[in-house]
């Protein structure tokens, strides 16, 4: 409301803000952000942020010799540049798996990992904020507790329950063999189940009541009122979430190292060693992260509408 | 409307999503190797057809040891499956108490070895291996492969350490002479100091987080040549301790090279500037001529190749091992490899006793850039000159040969305070402080 007062009587205003007073804040967000000054700073702050990653990539296309010696700063007076780099971390792998090979992993890791969690979530966030049962708030105070549980002190424990099938010395279910895929996507999800049912419970229970009640009253189940409503309007919210999840999982290396061995190994796990033993080819490091970095950039460009507009539809209330 | 045809494309991605669940609850999944299928097939030997390897041995030099084993392998109908990870130290301990231990692994620190033995994770080596150890390595090494009493693991590859690099030519137009005693050393790097008007050591601690490894080696080797190889023992023990008069007069006389800025640190800089140089880094300044005498491990010649030198006597850079208090001392530090098993299928006994062979130590001597304590190796196998150096220094039964100290202590120690410890030794704290805060880092036990 403190916006509405700061008009003017006499000032002219346009019809459209007249009319919808939320159109009218946004405008006013809009002006003074095309502030030049913002602008400015905006830019000042784009190129401070992005030095790094320009340092990385002439780093990339440096000889050995040179990344050893002088720092990419100084480009221009030790000007040289190759592809050598990329070509030694493409060849890296062992014999076990290649680099396409684990490329190909992470995709096939990644893109469970990120679907089964949010299938999952969703539907256990529509329950928390829409069915009723007893026990419910108490549940979901636990599951959001669960977040507490730091990920490393699960990792033994979950291991276990893979190699042995058993949990506390008790035979749980089947053992499944010491790797494949299964048990990096079921780790993976365990570890994001308690936020993405909180993130989702959060905004799945801002849908007005009306809404929910309508379908109701005109004898939608739940299923109905899950697929129909539910989804359609958490759409922004999911997305959002599964571009976090898509990343994290994509940039894992601790859940990679313990779950994924041998033959399906992701791309960090292959990256991690392309170092050698000691460490002596560390000036492949740069050129393997834009390698790596291509997927998660494609996402992101790809799906930054939905990326911000799940932020902003989480924080714009009514 | 709209919504309706969304609505069915969510409701098909729901369906997908728990096909999926469907299908991570029937096993494996795709891209999980056939153990459990071959184990059942292999008719000659009973043991499995898959033997993991598990180690820290990397990139190309893990090329080279999958190559190594190739033609055995073959023969014997046994595949060896290697796996790396530069999170060896950590991921062993996890996989082991996780039940999803590999069948071998391949350990650079004998604590850690000893550490999985006593939490009963290791497998008693087999007669075999036994009768190999016996045979072909010394009483030192063998000692490391012990804990309480019973062997778990042979030797695999060995590194001599301590070795000072320099250029025959430089030597030679000069007219300087490779030092046979410690104080020689020290007159040497005057010398050069005075010749050159500029600091003739080069050093680099930097390793990521291991930053100040680099630094151990150089008190390692003082305090086994100082001090002699009981008080060595005693130190990794902790009988004798950091704090002790003998460990601080190693660190005094290492601190006449490394904390004099007239010695260091050619090419980069103030002493200071150890710790921010990467250790591999320091081999251009040394081929360039910058540098005269650098201190480092025999596997520092792979270095010297990438930075465009050659290791030899005539050669750009050739090495000498760091000369003892006394004339014709023998002790020497340096690394290794033990090989320890999680499982005593007969599969993984055979592959276990042919790594501890002197067949595969020639092997894979023969392919270049490492070595092995194995007596069964013939030096003429070694690929340059400073390995089959390397070789007759480690064959020579009047050798001392002492395991790298900081691999022998407690994680805490040897890959925590002790690094730690160097870093700030080269930043200016005084030896006292340093010795105190390095010791505070031993378990209370």
């Amino acid at each position: 409301m403190s916006t509405l007062t700061t008009i003017q009587p006499g000032a002219k205003i346009p019809k459209d803000q007249q009319r919808a007073p939320r159109r009218k804040t946004a405008s006013l967000a809009k002006t003074r952000l095309t502030n030049r000054w913002a602008t400015l700073a905006a830019l000042v702050i784009a190129a401070l942020w992005t030095i790094p990653t320009i340092g990385l990539l002439v780093s990339s296309f440096r000889p050995a010799q040179q990344v050893r010696t002088t720092g990419w700063w100084t480009i221009f007076e030790n000007w040289g540049f190759t592809t050598d780099n990329y070509t030694a971390v493409l060849q890296a792998g062992n014999t076990q798996l290649t680099m396409a090979g684990s490329f190909i992993n992470s995709i096939a890791i990644t893109l469970p990992a990120t679907v089964i969690p949010l299938v999952m979530a969703t539907m256990a966030a529509y329950a928390f904020a829409w069915m009723r049962f007893p026990g419910r708030d108490l549940v979901f105070v636990l599951v959001f507790a669960l977040q507490i549980v730091p990920i490393q002190m699960a990792l033994v424990p979950l291991l276990r329950l893979f190699a042995a099938g058993e949990l506390f010395g008790v035979p749980v279910i089947g053992a499944f063999g010491s790797a494949g895929y299964a048990q990096v996507w079921i780790a993976h999800t365990i570890f994001a189940l308690p936020l993405a049912i909180f993130l989702l419970h959060n905004f799945i229970a801002e849908i007005p009541n009306e809404i929910i009640e309508a379908a109701r009253v005109d004898g939608a189940s739940h299923g109905q009122i899950f697929f129909r409503i539910v989804l359609p309007l958490t759409a922004p919210a999911i997305a959002a979430f599964s571009i976090f999840q898509f990343l994290w999982v994509w940039n894992d290396l601790l859940v990679a190292l313990i779950f994924a061995d041998g033959a399906v190994a992701p791309i960090t796990k292959l990256l991690a060693e392309i170092t050698g033993s000691r460490g002596q080819d560390w000036h492949l490091l740069t050129a393997g992260a834009f390698v790596a970095m291509i997927v998660p950039l494609a996402v992101f460009f790809a799906l930054q509408r939905y990326f911000v507009r799940g932020l902003m539809a989480g924080s714009a209330k009514g | 409307m709209n919504t309706s045809r969304r609505g069915k494309f969510y409701a098909s991605l729901a369906t997908l999503g728990a096909a999926a669940l469907v299908l991570t609850s029937c096993g494996g999944g795709p891209g999980a190797p056939e153990t459990t299928a071959a184990s059942s097939e292999s008719g000659a030997a009973e043991g499995k057809a898959e033997v993991t390897v598990y180690g820290t041995i990397a990139d190309t030099e893990a090329e080279l040891l999958e190559k190594s084993w190739a033609d055995w392998s073959k023969e014997n109908n046994i595949k060896i499956s290697y796996e790396a990870s530069k999170e060896f130290e950590t991921q062993i301990a996890v996989r082991a108490q996780g039940g999803n231990a590999p069948d071998l692994a391949i350990f650079p620190q004998p604590g850690l070895l000893g550490d999985l033995a006593t939490r009963g994770f290791l497998k008693p080596a087999s007669d075999g291996v036994k009768a190999n150890v016996e045979s072909g390595w010394s009483e030192d090494w063998a000692a490391y492969g012990t804990v309480d009493g019973t062997l778990y693991g042979a030797p695999l590859m060995a590194s001599v350490k301590g070795w000072v690099w320099y250029s025959p030519a430089e030597f030679k137009d000069k007219g300087y002479e490779v030092p046979d005693t410690w104080q020689g050393l020290l007159d040497l790097t005057a010398q050069i100091e005075k010749d050159k008007g500029a600091p003739p050591w080069c050093a680099g601690f930097g390793s990521g987080d291991a930053t100040g490894w680099p630094g151990t080696d150089w008190i390692e080797d003082l305090v086994l040549r100082q001090s002699g190889k009981d008080v060595y023992d005693k130190w990794v023990s902790n009988d004798v301790k950091f704090t002790d008069p003998q460990i601080a007069s190693a660190f005094d006389e290492v601190g006449k090279i490394l904390k004099n800025p007239k010695y260091v640190n050619a090419g980069y800089g103030d002493v200071a500037s150890i710790n921010a140089t990467a250790f591999g880094d320091v081999a251009d300044v040394l081929v360039s001529g910058k540098c005269s005498l650098h201190h480092q491990a025999s596997f520092f010649s792979g270095f010297i190749a990438d930075a465009g030198g050659t290791v030899g006597p005539d050669a750009d850079i050739w090495g000498f091992v760091t000369p003892s208090m006394e004339a014709g001392g023998n002790s020497v530090t340096g690394g290794g490899e033990i090989v320890g098993a999680f499982n005593d299928d007969p599969s993984v006994i055979k592959v276990q006793e042919y790594l501890s062979s002197a067949d595969w130590a020639n092997s894979r001597v023969k392919l270049g850039g490492v070595l092995s304590a194995n007596k069964g190796l013939d030096p003429a196998n070694a690929s340059d000159p400073l390995l089959k150096e390397a070789v007759t220094i480690l064959q020579d039964p009047a050798t001392t040969f002492r395991f790298d100290a900081s691999d022998l202590m407690p994680g805490s120690v040897g890959a925590g305070s002790f690094w730690k410890g160097m870093v700030d030794w080269i930043n200016g704290s005084d030896t006292d402080t340093v010795l105190k805060a390095i010791e505070s880092g031993w378990p209370s036990s």
